[in-house]
Protein backbone atom coordinates (compact mmCIF):
# COMPACT_ATOMS: atom_id res chain seq x y z
CA UNK A 1 0.00 0.00 0.00
CA UNK A 2 2.91 2.35 -0.81
CA UNK A 3 2.08 5.85 -1.42
CA UNK A 4 2.53 9.51 -1.48
CA UNK A 5 5.80 11.58 -1.84
CA UNK A 6 7.96 12.21 1.26
CA UNK A 7 10.13 15.31 1.28
CA UNK A 8 12.93 15.83 3.34
CA UNK A 9 13.23 19.20 5.24
CA UNK A 10 16.94 19.84 6.63
CA UNK A 11 18.05 22.63 8.93
CA UNK A 12 20.65 23.27 11.34
CA UNK A 13 19.61 23.85 15.00
CA UNK A 14 16.01 24.47 14.08
CA UNK A 15 16.92 27.14 10.98
CA UNK A 16 15.48 25.42 8.17
CA UNK A 17 17.85 25.14 4.40
CA UNK A 18 15.86 27.62 1.78
CA UNK A 19 17.10 24.64 -0.69
CA UNK A 20 14.29 22.20 1.13
CA UNK A 21 11.86 24.32 -0.18
CA UNK A 22 13.10 23.94 -3.79
CA UNK A 23 12.20 19.83 -2.72
CA UNK A 24 8.92 20.50 -1.53
CA UNK A 25 8.10 22.98 -4.56
CA UNK A 26 9.39 20.14 -6.97
CA UNK A 27 7.02 17.63 -4.82
CA UNK A 28 4.04 19.70 -4.74
CA UNK A 29 4.27 20.00 -9.36
CA UNK A 30 5.25 15.92 -9.27
CA UNK A 31 2.78 14.70 -7.05
CA UNK A 32 0.38 17.08 -9.07
CA UNK A 33 0.77 15.39 -12.22
CA UNK A 34 1.15 11.64 -11.13
CA UNK A 35 -1.29 12.08 -8.74
CA UNK A 36 0.60 11.47 -5.19
CA UNK A 37 0.25 14.01 -1.97
CA UNK A 38 3.30 15.06 -0.50
CA UNK A 39 4.44 15.03 2.76
CA UNK A 40 7.41 16.47 4.40
CA UNK A 41 9.39 14.93 7.51
CA UNK A 42 12.32 16.74 9.63
CA UNK A 43 14.72 15.03 12.09
CA UNK A 44 15.89 16.57 15.23
CA UNK A 45 15.70 16.91 18.67
CA UNK A 46 13.29 19.53 19.34
CA UNK A 47 11.97 20.54 15.61
CA UNK A 48 8.24 22.14 16.57
CA UNK A 49 9.01 25.71 15.26
CA UNK A 50 10.49 24.09 12.11
CA UNK A 51 7.46 22.02 11.71
CA UNK A 52 5.01 24.57 11.97
CA UNK A 53 6.81 26.69 9.44
CA UNK A 54 7.00 23.82 6.77
CA UNK A 55 3.19 23.00 7.33
CA UNK A 56 2.38 26.52 6.03
CA UNK A 57 3.25 24.79 2.41
CA UNK A 58 0.55 23.11 0.74
CA UNK A 59 1.18 19.41 2.07
CA UNK A 60 -0.71 16.61 3.28
CA UNK A 61 1.44 16.17 6.72
CA UNK A 62 4.64 17.13 8.20
CA UNK A 63 6.15 14.45 10.43
CA UNK A 64 8.48 15.52 13.12
CA UNK A 65 10.99 12.94 14.54
CA UNK A 66 12.53 13.72 17.78
CA UNK A 67 15.41 11.73 19.11
CA UNK A 68 18.59 12.87 21.47
CA UNK A 69 20.67 11.28 19.04
CA UNK A 70 19.13 13.19 16.25
CA UNK A 71 20.63 16.05 17.74
CA UNK A 72 23.04 17.27 15.40
CA UNK A 73 23.14 15.60 12.22
CA UNK A 74 25.36 12.60 11.92
CA UNK A 75 25.29 10.08 8.53
CA UNK A 76 24.28 7.16 10.86
CA UNK A 77 21.83 8.98 12.88
CA UNK A 78 19.65 10.31 10.13
CA UNK A 79 19.71 6.99 7.82
CA UNK A 80 18.86 4.63 10.36
CA UNK A 81 16.06 7.11 11.61
CA UNK A 82 15.04 7.68 7.83
CA UNK A 83 14.48 4.04 7.12
CA UNK A 84 12.20 3.72 10.27
CA UNK A 85 10.06 6.58 8.80
CA UNK A 86 9.99 5.00 5.29
CA UNK A 87 9.46 1.72 6.76
CA UNK A 88 6.14 3.09 8.58
CA UNK A 89 4.84 5.73 6.34
CA UNK A 90 5.83 3.42 2.84
CA UNK A 91 6.14 6.26 0.58
CA UNK A 92 6.35 5.94 -3.29
CA UNK A 93 8.97 8.47 -3.94
CA UNK A 94 11.51 10.62 -1.56
CA UNK A 95 12.24 13.57 -2.53
CA UNK A 96 15.36 15.61 -1.59
CA UNK A 97 17.78 18.38 -2.14
CA UNK A 98 20.98 17.59 -3.26
CA UNK A 99 23.10 19.33 -0.68
CA UNK A 100 26.30 18.48 1.00
CA UNK A 101 24.75 16.53 4.08
CA UNK A 102 22.24 14.58 1.42
CA UNK A 103 25.31 13.68 -0.43
CA UNK A 104 26.66 12.13 2.75
CA UNK A 105 23.42 10.03 3.76
CA UNK A 106 20.83 9.33 1.19
CA UNK A 107 23.17 6.87 -0.80
CA UNK A 108 23.91 5.34 2.63
CA UNK A 109 19.75 5.10 3.12
CA UNK A 110 18.93 4.09 -0.60
CA UNK A 111 21.60 1.16 -0.65
CA UNK A 112 20.51 0.15 3.11
CA UNK A 113 17.16 -0.43 1.46
CA UNK A 114 18.43 -1.75 -1.70
CA UNK A 115 16.89 1.09 -4.12
CA UNK A 116 17.24 3.41 -6.35
CA UNK A 117 18.48 6.75 -5.62
CA UNK A 118 18.97 9.22 -8.41
CA UNK A 119 20.91 11.67 -7.08
CA UNK A 120 21.70 15.74 -8.30
CA UNK A 121 18.85 15.52 -11.00
CA UNK A 122 17.80 19.03 -12.71
CA UNK A 123 14.10 18.48 -13.43
CA UNK A 124 11.57 15.87 -14.41
CA UNK A 125 9.73 14.84 -16.94
CA UNK A 126 6.56 12.33 -16.61
CA UNK A 127 6.51 9.23 -18.94
CA UNK A 128 3.78 6.86 -18.88
CA UNK A 129 2.78 7.84 -15.84
CA UNK A 130 6.35 7.80 -13.64
CA UNK A 131 8.91 9.75 -13.42
CA UNK A 132 11.83 9.97 -15.06
CA UNK A 133 14.65 12.68 -13.99
CA UNK A 134 17.13 14.30 -16.01
CA UNK A 135 20.33 14.58 -14.26
CA UNK A 136 23.53 16.25 -15.67
CA UNK A 137 26.30 13.95 -16.73
CA UNK A 138 30.00 14.55 -17.87
CA UNK A 139 29.85 17.89 -15.35
CA UNK A 140 26.74 19.28 -17.31
CA UNK A 141 28.51 18.56 -20.97
CA UNK A 142 25.04 15.85 -21.59
CA UNK A 143 21.70 15.41 -20.19
CA UNK A 144 20.71 11.63 -18.85
CA UNK A 145 16.92 11.10 -18.67
CA UNK A 146 17.20 8.26 -15.45
CA UNK A 147 14.49 6.21 -14.46
CA UNK A 148 14.37 4.22 -11.05
CA UNK A 149 14.10 0.31 -11.79
CA UNK A 150 12.33 -2.08 -9.25
CA UNK A 151 10.19 -1.78 -5.64
CA UNK A 152 9.18 1.51 -4.29
CA UNK A 153 10.02 3.44 -2.53
CA UNK A 154 12.84 5.29 -4.94
CA UNK A 155 14.77 8.17 -4.13
CA UNK A 156 16.06 11.37 -5.98
CA UNK A 157 17.59 14.78 -5.05
CA UNK A 158 17.58 17.62 -7.08
CA UNK A 159 20.35 20.23 -7.65
CA UNK A 160 19.79 23.67 -6.07
CA UNK A 161 18.49 25.80 -8.16
CA UNK A 162 16.24 23.25 -9.93
CA UNK A 163 13.34 24.53 -8.41
CA UNK A 164 12.23 27.65 -6.94
CA UNK A 165 11.14 27.12 -3.67
CA UNK A 166 9.53 30.70 -2.86
CA UNK A 167 6.82 29.19 -5.59
CA UNK A 168 5.77 26.94 -3.07
CA UNK A 169 1.66 26.49 -2.82
CA UNK A 170 0.82 27.60 0.64
CA UNK A 171 -1.38 25.36 2.31
CA UNK A 172 -1.76 24.16 6.24
CA UNK A 173 -0.33 21.03 6.29
CA UNK A 174 -1.15 18.73 10.09
CA UNK A 175 2.20 18.30 12.18
CA UNK A 176 2.38 14.58 13.20
CA UNK A 177 5.07 12.96 15.35
CA UNK A 178 6.89 9.88 14.35
CA UNK A 179 9.10 7.80 16.90
CA UNK A 180 11.79 6.07 15.85
CA UNK A 181 14.27 3.39 17.68
CA UNK A 182 17.88 4.75 17.72
CA UNK A 183 21.00 4.46 20.10
CA UNK A 184 24.24 5.87 20.84
CA UNK A 185 25.72 2.32 19.60
CA UNK A 186 24.38 2.71 15.61
CA UNK A 187 26.43 6.14 15.42
CA UNK A 188 29.70 6.21 14.47
CA UNK A 189 30.36 9.79 13.70
CA UNK A 190 31.23 12.22 16.56
CA UNK A 191 30.57 15.47 15.14
CA UNK A 192 32.62 18.66 16.70
CA UNK A 193 31.28 22.14 15.88
CA UNK A 194 30.83 24.00 12.62
CA UNK A 195 33.25 26.26 11.78
CA UNK A 196 35.17 29.14 9.09
CA UNK A 197 38.07 29.56 8.25
CA UNK A 198 40.32 32.63 9.08
CA UNK A 199 38.23 35.37 7.00
CA UNK A 200 39.63 35.88 3.29
CA UNK A 201 41.87 38.21 2.60
CA UNK A 202 40.11 39.24 -0.85
CA UNK A 203 36.86 40.21 -0.84
CA UNK A 204 35.39 39.31 -4.06
CA UNK A 205 31.78 40.05 -3.50
CA UNK A 206 32.41 44.06 -3.74
CA UNK A 207 34.25 44.08 -7.02
CA UNK A 208 32.44 45.37 -9.98
CA UNK A 209 34.63 43.72 -12.81
CA UNK A 210 36.21 40.31 -12.49
CA UNK A 211 38.09 38.29 -14.69
CA UNK A 212 38.09 34.90 -13.89
CA UNK A 213 40.35 31.64 -15.18
CA UNK A 214 40.01 28.30 -15.19
CA UNK A 215 41.82 24.97 -16.47
CA UNK A 216 41.76 25.65 -20.00
CA UNK A 217 45.29 27.71 -19.43
CA UNK A 218 46.84 25.20 -18.77
CA UNK A 219 49.88 26.06 -16.60
CA UNK A 220 50.73 28.29 -13.38
CA UNK A 221 53.07 30.38 -16.03
CA UNK A 222 50.35 31.41 -18.25
CA UNK A 223 48.22 32.85 -15.55
CA UNK A 224 49.85 36.18 -16.65
CA UNK A 225 48.43 36.82 -19.51
CA UNK A 226 44.86 36.57 -17.52
CA UNK A 227 46.59 38.84 -14.98
CA UNK A 228 47.22 41.33 -18.07
CA UNK A 229 44.52 41.37 -18.90
CA UNK A 230 42.67 41.92 -15.22
CA UNK A 231 45.00 45.18 -14.80
CA UNK A 232 43.81 46.33 -18.53
CA UNK A 233 40.12 46.20 -17.94
CA UNK A 234 40.82 47.08 -13.91
CA UNK A 235 39.53 44.12 -12.31
CA UNK A 236 39.94 41.86 -10.27
CA UNK A 237 41.41 37.95 -10.71
CA UNK A 238 39.46 35.22 -9.90
CA UNK A 239 39.51 31.89 -10.57
CA UNK A 240 37.41 27.81 -10.66
CA UNK A 241 38.40 25.86 -8.08
CA UNK A 242 41.23 23.28 -9.85
CA UNK A 243 43.04 26.57 -10.11
CA UNK A 244 43.03 27.00 -6.43
CA UNK A 245 43.43 23.37 -5.77
CA UNK A 246 47.20 23.36 -7.75
CA UNK A 247 47.71 26.59 -5.78
CA UNK A 248 48.05 28.64 -8.57
CA UNK A 249 46.28 31.49 -7.40
CA UNK A 250 45.23 31.41 -3.76
CA UNK A 251 41.88 29.91 -1.94
CA UNK A 252 40.11 33.22 -1.49
CA UNK A 253 40.08 34.00 -5.19
CA UNK A 254 37.67 30.76 -5.62
CA UNK A 255 34.35 31.24 -7.30
CA UNK A 256 31.83 28.78 -6.59
CA UNK A 257 29.67 26.48 -4.40
CA UNK A 258 33.03 25.59 -2.11
CA UNK A 259 34.20 29.66 -2.61
CA UNK A 260 33.26 32.94 -3.26
CA UNK A 261 29.74 34.03 -4.69
CA UNK A 262 29.51 37.14 -6.65
CA UNK A 263 27.67 39.56 -8.64
CA UNK A 264 29.98 41.85 -10.25
CA UNK A 265 28.54 44.05 -13.28
CA UNK A 266 31.26 42.02 -15.30
CA UNK A 267 32.26 38.57 -15.25
CA UNK A 268 34.68 37.15 -18.08
CA UNK A 269 35.15 34.10 -17.78
CA UNK A 270 38.35 32.43 -19.61
CA UNK A 271 38.90 28.82 -20.10
CA UNK A 272 36.43 27.99 -17.49
CA UNK A 273 34.05 24.87 -18.67
CA UNK A 274 30.82 26.06 -16.08
CA UNK A 275 30.44 23.04 -13.91
CA UNK A 276 27.54 23.60 -11.78
CA UNK A 277 29.83 24.07 -8.58
CA UNK A 278 31.31 27.00 -10.60
CA UNK A 279 27.78 28.58 -12.00
CA UNK A 280 26.11 29.27 -8.61
CA UNK A 281 29.10 31.15 -7.34
CA UNK A 282 28.92 33.60 -10.80
CA UNK A 283 25.80 33.16 -12.54
CA UNK A 284 24.25 35.95 -10.62
CA UNK A 285 26.78 38.79 -12.49
CA UNK A 286 25.08 41.34 -14.51
CA UNK A 287 26.75 40.59 -17.34
CA UNK A 288 28.52 37.01 -18.52
CA UNK A 289 31.52 36.64 -21.06
CA UNK A 290 32.75 33.11 -21.99
CA UNK A 291 35.79 32.45 -23.77
CA UNK A 292 36.23 28.88 -24.42
CA UNK A 293 37.39 26.82 -27.20
CA UNK A 294 34.98 24.35 -27.12
CA UNK A 295 31.48 25.67 -28.29
CA UNK A 296 29.35 22.83 -26.25
CA UNK A 297 30.79 24.09 -22.83
CA UNK A 298 28.24 24.76 -20.22
CA UNK A 299 29.30 27.93 -19.55
CA UNK A 300 28.01 29.18 -22.61
CA UNK A 301 24.75 28.59 -21.32
CA UNK A 302 24.91 31.35 -18.65
CA UNK A 303 26.80 33.76 -20.79
CA UNK A 304 25.62 36.69 -22.19
CA UNK A 305 28.50 37.28 -24.67
CA UNK A 306 30.57 34.17 -26.07
CA UNK A 307 34.07 33.91 -28.21
CA UNK A 308 34.48 30.41 -29.48
CA UNK A 309 38.33 30.24 -29.42
CA UNK A 310 41.79 29.76 -28.57
CA UNK A 311 42.40 31.93 -25.02
CA UNK A 312 45.79 32.19 -26.38
CA UNK A 313 45.14 34.25 -29.32
CA UNK A 314 41.85 35.93 -28.09
CA UNK A 315 43.01 36.89 -24.22
CA UNK A 316 46.36 39.26 -25.35
CA UNK A 317 44.18 40.74 -28.31
CA UNK A 318 41.57 41.66 -25.55
CA UNK A 319 44.41 43.14 -23.26
CA UNK A 320 45.79 45.27 -26.68
CA UNK A 321 42.52 46.18 -27.52
CA UNK A 322 41.54 47.43 -23.76
CA UNK A 323 45.06 49.03 -23.63
CA UNK A 324 44.78 50.97 -27.11
CA UNK A 325 41.56 52.51 -25.68
CA UNK A 326 42.61 53.79 -22.43
CA UNK A 327 44.49 56.22 -24.13
CA UNK B 1 47.88 0.30 8.14
CA UNK B 2 46.25 -0.86 5.42
CA UNK B 3 44.45 1.86 2.87
CA UNK B 4 42.67 0.83 -0.56
CA UNK B 5 42.06 3.96 -3.18
CA UNK B 6 39.35 3.32 -5.76
CA UNK B 7 40.62 4.58 -8.70
CA UNK B 8 38.21 5.79 -11.64
CA UNK B 9 39.71 5.77 -15.37
CA UNK B 10 37.23 8.37 -17.26
CA UNK B 11 37.53 10.37 -20.71
CA UNK B 12 39.72 13.31 -20.73
CA UNK B 13 38.31 16.49 -19.35
CA UNK B 14 38.46 17.70 -22.49
CA UNK B 15 37.24 15.07 -24.66
CA UNK B 16 34.52 15.96 -27.93
CA UNK B 17 31.66 13.70 -26.66
CA UNK B 18 29.38 11.97 -29.59
CA UNK B 19 26.21 10.44 -28.27
CA UNK B 20 26.52 6.55 -29.00
CA UNK B 21 23.85 4.55 -31.84
CA UNK B 22 21.59 3.43 -29.00
CA UNK B 23 21.72 7.01 -27.50
CA UNK B 24 21.97 6.15 -23.72
CA UNK B 25 25.23 6.96 -23.57
CA UNK B 26 28.56 8.28 -25.30
CA UNK B 27 30.87 6.47 -27.92
CA UNK B 28 33.25 5.07 -26.57
CA UNK B 29 35.96 4.47 -29.71
CA UNK B 30 38.76 7.33 -30.40
CA UNK B 31 38.50 8.25 -26.59
CA UNK B 32 41.50 9.18 -24.34
CA UNK B 33 41.40 8.57 -21.01
CA UNK B 34 42.42 9.61 -17.52
CA UNK B 35 42.46 9.45 -13.34
CA UNK B 36 39.48 11.00 -11.91
CA UNK B 37 40.63 14.44 -10.63
CA UNK B 38 39.17 13.73 -7.13
CA UNK B 39 40.70 10.04 -7.29
CA UNK B 40 44.03 11.25 -8.03
CA UNK B 41 43.67 13.50 -4.71
CA UNK B 42 42.40 10.34 -2.73
CA UNK B 43 45.49 8.08 -4.08
CA UNK B 44 48.18 11.07 -2.57
CA UNK B 45 45.86 11.29 0.33
CA UNK B 46 46.72 7.96 0.71
CA UNK B 47 50.34 7.77 0.08
CA UNK B 48 51.15 10.39 2.66
CA UNK B 49 49.16 8.27 5.02
CA UNK B 50 51.47 5.66 4.56
CA UNK B 51 54.65 7.89 4.90
CA UNK B 52 53.13 8.83 8.38
CA UNK B 53 52.06 5.64 9.47
CA UNK B 54 53.15 3.28 7.51
CA UNK B 55 51.58 0.15 5.97
CA UNK B 56 50.53 -0.41 2.05
CA UNK B 57 48.13 1.05 -0.46
CA UNK B 58 46.25 -1.01 -2.51
CA UNK B 59 44.81 1.01 -5.78
CA UNK B 60 41.58 -0.75 -7.38
CA UNK B 61 39.99 0.06 -10.40
CA UNK B 62 36.68 -1.52 -12.18
CA UNK B 63 36.76 -1.54 -15.55
CA UNK B 64 37.76 -2.84 -18.97
CA UNK B 65 41.35 -3.73 -19.66
CA UNK B 66 42.20 -0.32 -20.23
CA UNK B 67 41.76 0.56 -16.58
CA UNK B 68 44.93 -0.69 -15.87
CA UNK B 69 47.11 2.45 -16.97
CA UNK B 70 45.35 3.74 -13.87
CA UNK B 71 46.68 1.20 -11.57
CA UNK B 72 50.02 1.48 -12.99
CA UNK B 73 49.99 5.17 -12.97
CA UNK B 74 49.49 4.56 -9.13
CA UNK B 75 51.80 1.65 -9.38
CA UNK B 76 54.56 4.02 -10.33
CA UNK B 77 53.45 7.24 -7.80
CA UNK B 78 53.88 5.06 -5.09
CA UNK B 79 51.10 2.36 -4.49
CA UNK B 80 52.10 -1.15 -3.35
CA UNK B 81 49.87 -3.11 -5.84
CA UNK B 82 46.85 -3.43 -7.73
CA UNK B 83 43.41 -4.93 -7.78
CA UNK B 84 41.62 -4.64 -11.33
CA UNK B 85 37.99 -5.56 -10.95
CA UNK B 86 37.15 -6.67 -14.55
CA UNK B 87 33.95 -8.96 -15.96
CA UNK B 88 31.09 -8.10 -18.37
CA UNK B 89 28.78 -8.60 -16.01
CA UNK B 90 30.37 -5.03 -14.61
CA UNK B 91 30.23 -2.88 -18.01
CA UNK B 92 27.18 -0.75 -17.00
CA UNK B 93 26.64 -1.02 -13.21
CA UNK B 94 25.11 2.05 -11.78
CA UNK B 95 26.15 3.62 -8.35
CA UNK B 96 24.83 0.76 -6.51
CA UNK B 97 26.49 -1.61 -8.67
CA UNK B 98 29.92 -0.54 -8.61
CA UNK B 99 29.55 0.24 -4.66
CA UNK B 100 28.82 -3.57 -4.46
CA UNK B 101 31.67 -4.90 -6.42
CA UNK B 102 34.16 -2.47 -4.46
CA UNK B 103 32.75 -3.64 -1.54
CA UNK B 104 32.66 -7.37 -2.07
CA UNK B 105 36.89 -6.75 -3.00
CA UNK B 106 37.12 -4.97 0.15
CA UNK B 107 36.31 -7.28 1.60
CA UNK B 108 39.00 -10.04 0.81
CA UNK B 109 41.62 -7.36 2.13
CA UNK B 110 41.47 -6.46 6.06
CA UNK B 111 41.88 -2.34 5.22
CA UNK B 112 41.79 -0.17 8.06
CA UNK B 113 40.72 2.65 5.50
CA UNK B 114 39.11 2.77 2.08
CA UNK B 115 39.31 6.11 -0.08
CA UNK B 116 37.22 7.13 -3.09
CA UNK B 117 37.02 10.59 -4.74
CA UNK B 118 33.40 12.47 -3.66
CA UNK B 119 32.91 12.17 -7.45
CA UNK B 120 33.25 11.12 -10.90
CA UNK B 121 33.58 13.25 -13.48
CA UNK B 122 31.85 11.72 -16.14
CA UNK B 123 28.57 9.67 -14.23
CA UNK B 124 28.70 11.78 -11.35
CA UNK B 125 26.83 10.27 -8.89
CA UNK B 126 28.61 11.11 -5.75
CA UNK B 127 27.41 7.87 -4.24
CA UNK B 128 29.86 4.49 -4.96
CA UNK B 129 31.95 5.64 -1.65
CA UNK B 130 28.67 5.50 0.37
CA UNK B 131 26.85 2.64 -0.94
CA UNK B 132 30.08 0.78 -0.54
CA UNK B 133 30.54 1.75 2.97
CA UNK B 134 26.89 0.58 3.65
CA UNK B 135 27.46 -2.48 1.76
CA UNK B 136 30.78 -2.93 4.17
CA UNK B 137 28.74 -1.91 7.60
CA UNK B 138 31.83 0.50 7.91
CA UNK B 139 31.36 3.97 8.84
CA UNK B 140 32.14 6.70 6.54
CA UNK B 141 32.51 10.53 6.23
CA UNK B 142 32.20 12.22 2.80
CA UNK B 143 33.99 15.69 1.44
CA UNK B 144 36.71 15.16 3.50
CA UNK B 145 39.50 17.87 3.39
CA UNK B 146 41.99 16.74 6.19
CA UNK B 147 42.68 12.96 7.80
CA UNK B 148 44.63 12.30 10.92
CA UNK B 149 45.04 8.92 12.08
CA UNK B 150 44.83 7.40 15.57
CA UNK B 151 44.96 3.73 17.40
CA UNK B 152 41.57 2.73 15.71
CA UNK B 153 39.95 5.47 14.79
CA UNK B 154 40.78 8.99 12.74
CA UNK B 155 39.34 12.40 12.99
CA UNK B 156 38.73 14.09 9.31
CA UNK B 157 37.65 17.51 8.50
CA UNK B 158 34.45 17.99 6.17
CA UNK B 159 33.91 20.98 4.04
CA UNK B 160 30.31 21.95 4.10
CA UNK B 161 28.18 24.25 2.52
CA UNK B 162 29.11 28.31 2.10
CA UNK B 163 32.54 28.03 3.36
CA UNK B 164 32.02 25.84 6.51
CA UNK B 165 34.09 22.94 7.62
CA UNK B 166 33.46 20.31 10.57
CA UNK B 167 35.91 17.57 12.19
CA UNK B 168 33.93 14.42 12.47
CA UNK B 169 35.79 11.50 15.12
CA UNK B 170 34.70 7.89 13.35
CA UNK B 171 36.77 4.58 14.08
CA UNK B 172 38.08 2.46 12.06
CA UNK B 173 37.61 0.81 9.60
CA UNK B 174 36.30 3.33 7.48
CA UNK B 175 35.32 4.92 4.25
CA UNK B 176 36.17 8.23 3.14
CA UNK B 177 35.64 10.56 -0.14
CA UNK B 178 37.69 12.86 -0.91
CA UNK B 179 37.65 16.26 -2.18
CA UNK B 180 40.19 17.95 -4.63
CA UNK B 181 42.42 19.54 -3.27
CA UNK B 182 43.17 18.35 -0.01
CA UNK B 183 46.84 18.09 -0.82
CA UNK B 184 49.71 18.49 -3.45
CA UNK B 185 49.56 16.10 -6.41
CA UNK B 186 52.79 14.19 -6.49
CA UNK B 187 54.07 12.77 -10.14
CA UNK B 188 55.83 9.73 -11.00
CA UNK B 189 59.72 9.52 -11.17
CA UNK B 190 61.48 7.86 -13.51
CA UNK B 191 62.47 5.55 -10.76
CA UNK B 192 58.60 4.39 -9.96
CA UNK B 193 57.64 4.03 -13.32
CA UNK B 194 60.63 0.80 -13.16
CA UNK B 195 59.64 -0.08 -9.67
CA UNK B 196 55.88 -0.13 -10.95
CA UNK B 197 56.24 -2.97 -13.26
CA UNK B 198 57.63 -5.25 -10.55
CA UNK B 199 54.37 -4.48 -8.52
CA UNK B 200 51.14 -7.46 -8.82
CA UNK B 201 47.98 -5.96 -10.03
CA UNK B 202 45.87 -8.72 -9.19
CA UNK B 203 42.24 -9.51 -11.10
CA UNK B 204 39.28 -10.47 -9.79
CA UNK B 205 35.45 -11.14 -11.61
CA UNK B 206 32.04 -11.74 -10.44
CA UNK B 207 32.60 -15.29 -9.75
CA UNK B 208 35.80 -14.72 -7.54
CA UNK B 209 34.06 -11.64 -5.57
CA UNK B 210 30.75 -13.54 -5.46
CA UNK B 211 28.80 -11.78 -6.97
CA UNK B 212 25.66 -12.76 -8.22
CA UNK B 213 23.21 -11.03 -11.02
CA UNK B 214 21.02 -10.16 -8.27
CA UNK B 215 23.17 -7.96 -6.81
CA UNK B 216 24.47 -6.43 -10.25
CA UNK B 217 21.05 -6.10 -11.21
CA UNK B 218 20.51 -2.13 -12.16
CA UNK B 219 17.93 0.10 -9.98
CA UNK B 220 18.21 3.29 -12.14
CA UNK B 221 18.96 3.17 -16.07
CA UNK B 222 19.89 5.91 -18.49
CA UNK B 223 16.85 6.21 -21.00
CA UNK B 224 18.75 8.70 -23.04
CA UNK B 225 21.42 11.24 -23.38
CA UNK B 226 21.16 14.48 -25.18
CA UNK B 227 23.04 17.69 -25.57
CA UNK B 228 21.17 19.99 -22.96
CA UNK B 229 19.24 22.80 -24.82
CA UNK B 230 20.14 26.58 -24.77
CA UNK B 231 18.11 28.92 -22.40
CA UNK B 232 19.65 32.04 -22.64
CA UNK B 233 20.21 34.54 -25.99
CA UNK B 234 23.95 34.05 -25.77
CA UNK B 235 25.36 36.40 -28.65
CA UNK B 236 28.33 34.83 -30.26
CA UNK B 237 30.96 37.42 -31.78
CA UNK B 238 32.91 36.18 -34.42
CA UNK B 239 35.81 36.72 -36.46
CA UNK B 240 39.89 37.25 -35.97
CA UNK B 241 41.21 37.69 -32.02
CA UNK B 242 41.75 41.31 -32.70
CA UNK B 243 38.07 41.89 -34.35
CA UNK B 244 36.29 39.81 -31.37
CA UNK B 245 38.10 41.94 -28.85
CA UNK B 246 37.23 45.02 -30.62
CA UNK B 247 33.36 44.08 -30.94
CA UNK B 248 33.19 42.66 -27.35
CA UNK B 249 34.47 45.74 -25.83
CA UNK B 250 32.20 47.65 -27.62
CA UNK B 251 29.29 45.50 -26.34
CA UNK B 252 30.88 45.72 -22.54
CA UNK B 253 30.35 50.14 -23.26
CA UNK B 254 27.47 50.36 -25.47
CA UNK B 255 25.23 47.19 -24.89
CA UNK B 256 25.87 45.93 -21.30
CA UNK B 257 26.96 49.76 -20.24
CA UNK B 258 29.90 48.06 -17.45
CA UNK B 259 32.60 50.72 -18.38
C1 LIG C 1 31.35 19.34 -3.91
C2 LIG C 1 32.06 20.08 -4.99
C3 LIG C 1 32.36 21.43 -4.80
C4 LIG C 1 32.99 22.15 -5.81
N1 LIG C 1 33.22 23.49 -5.63
C5 LIG C 1 33.69 24.23 -6.67
C6 LIG C 1 33.84 25.66 -6.57
O1 LIG C 1 33.56 26.28 -5.54
N2 LIG C 1 34.32 26.33 -7.64
C7 LIG C 1 34.65 25.71 -8.83
O2 LIG C 1 35.06 26.39 -9.77
N3 LIG C 1 34.54 24.38 -8.94
C8 LIG C 1 34.09 23.62 -7.89
N4 LIG C 1 33.99 22.26 -8.03
C9 LIG C 1 34.60 21.62 -9.22
C10 LIG C 1 33.72 21.67 -10.46
O3 LIG C 1 32.86 20.55 -10.46
C11 LIG C 1 34.58 21.61 -11.73
O4 LIG C 1 35.41 20.49 -11.68
C12 LIG C 1 35.45 22.85 -11.93
O5 LIG C 1 34.68 24.03 -11.78
C13 LIG C 1 36.09 22.82 -13.30
O6 LIG C 1 36.99 23.90 -13.44
P1 LIG C 1 37.36 24.49 -14.88
O7 LIG C 1 36.14 24.91 -15.60
O8 LIG C 1 38.42 25.50 -14.66
O9 LIG C 1 38.07 23.25 -15.56
P2 LIG C 1 37.60 22.31 -16.75
O10 LIG C 1 36.27 21.72 -16.46
O11 LIG C 1 38.74 21.43 -17.00
O12 LIG C 1 37.39 23.29 -17.98
C14 LIG C 1 38.44 23.86 -18.71
C15 LIG C 1 37.81 24.57 -19.90
O13 LIG C 1 38.82 25.25 -20.63
C16 LIG C 1 38.55 25.14 -22.01
N5 LIG C 1 39.83 25.32 -22.72
C17 LIG C 1 40.88 24.48 -22.74
N6 LIG C 1 41.88 25.00 -23.48
C18 LIG C 1 41.44 26.19 -23.95
C19 LIG C 1 42.01 27.19 -24.78
N7 LIG C 1 43.25 27.08 -25.28
N8 LIG C 1 41.26 28.25 -25.07
C20 LIG C 1 40.00 28.40 -24.59
N9 LIG C 1 39.42 27.48 -23.79
C21 LIG C 1 40.12 26.39 -23.47
C22 LIG C 1 37.97 23.76 -22.18
O14 LIG C 1 37.17 23.69 -23.36
C23 LIG C 1 37.13 23.62 -20.89
O15 LIG C 1 35.79 24.04 -21.09
C24 LIG C 1 33.37 21.51 -7.02
C25 LIG C 1 33.07 20.17 -7.20
C26 LIG C 1 32.42 19.45 -6.21
C27 LIG C 1 32.08 18.01 -6.47
N1 LIG D 1 34.76 2.03 -11.92
C1 LIG D 1 35.33 2.50 -10.79
N2 LIG D 1 36.55 2.05 -10.40
C2 LIG D 1 37.13 2.53 -9.28
N3 LIG D 1 36.58 3.46 -8.50
C3 LIG D 1 35.37 3.94 -8.84
C4 LIG D 1 34.67 3.50 -10.00
N4 LIG D 1 33.50 4.16 -10.08
C5 LIG D 1 33.47 5.01 -9.02
N5 LIG D 1 34.59 4.88 -8.28
C6 LIG D 1 34.96 5.65 -7.08
O1 LIG D 1 33.81 6.26 -6.53
C7 LIG D 1 33.94 7.68 -6.55
C8 LIG D 1 32.59 8.33 -6.75
O2 LIG D 1 32.06 7.99 -8.00
P1 LIG D 1 30.54 8.29 -8.38
O3 LIG D 1 29.69 7.67 -7.32
O4 LIG D 1 30.35 7.68 -9.73
O5 LIG D 1 30.40 9.79 -8.40
C9 LIG D 1 34.96 7.97 -7.63
O6 LIG D 1 35.59 9.20 -7.39
C10 LIG D 1 35.90 6.78 -7.48
O7 LIG D 1 36.82 6.97 -6.43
Amino acid sequence: MASGILVFIEHVDGKINRASYEAVRAAQLLGAEIGQTASAVIFGESVSDAAAEVASRKLERVYTVENQWLKSYTADGYAQAFRQVIEQLQPTLVLLCHTYEVRDFAPKLAAALNRAFIGDCIGYKVEDGAPVFTRQVFQGKLSADVVAVGDAPHFASFQIGSFRGEECEAGAAEVSAISVNLDADIIRQQPEERFKEAKAAVDLTQAPLIVSVGRGIKEEKNIEIVRKLAEALGAEIAASRPICDNEWLPMDRQIGSSGQTVSPKLYLAVGISGAIQHLVGMKGARTIVAINKDPEAPIFEVADYGIVGDLFEIVPALTAEAEKRKR
Amino acid sequence: MKIIVCLKQVPKNDSILRISETGDWIQDRDLTYEINESDAYALEEALQLKEKHGGEVIALSLGPARVQSVIKEALARGADRGLHLEDPAFDKLDAFGIGAVIAAAAKTEQFDLLLTGLQSDDFGFAQTGVVAAELLGAPHATIVMAVEVAEGSMRVKRELESGYFQWVTLPSPAVLTIQSGINTLRYATLKGIMAAKKKEIKKLDAAALGLDSNVLAPKQQIRRVYFPQKTKLTEMLEGSPSEVAAKLLDRLANEARVF
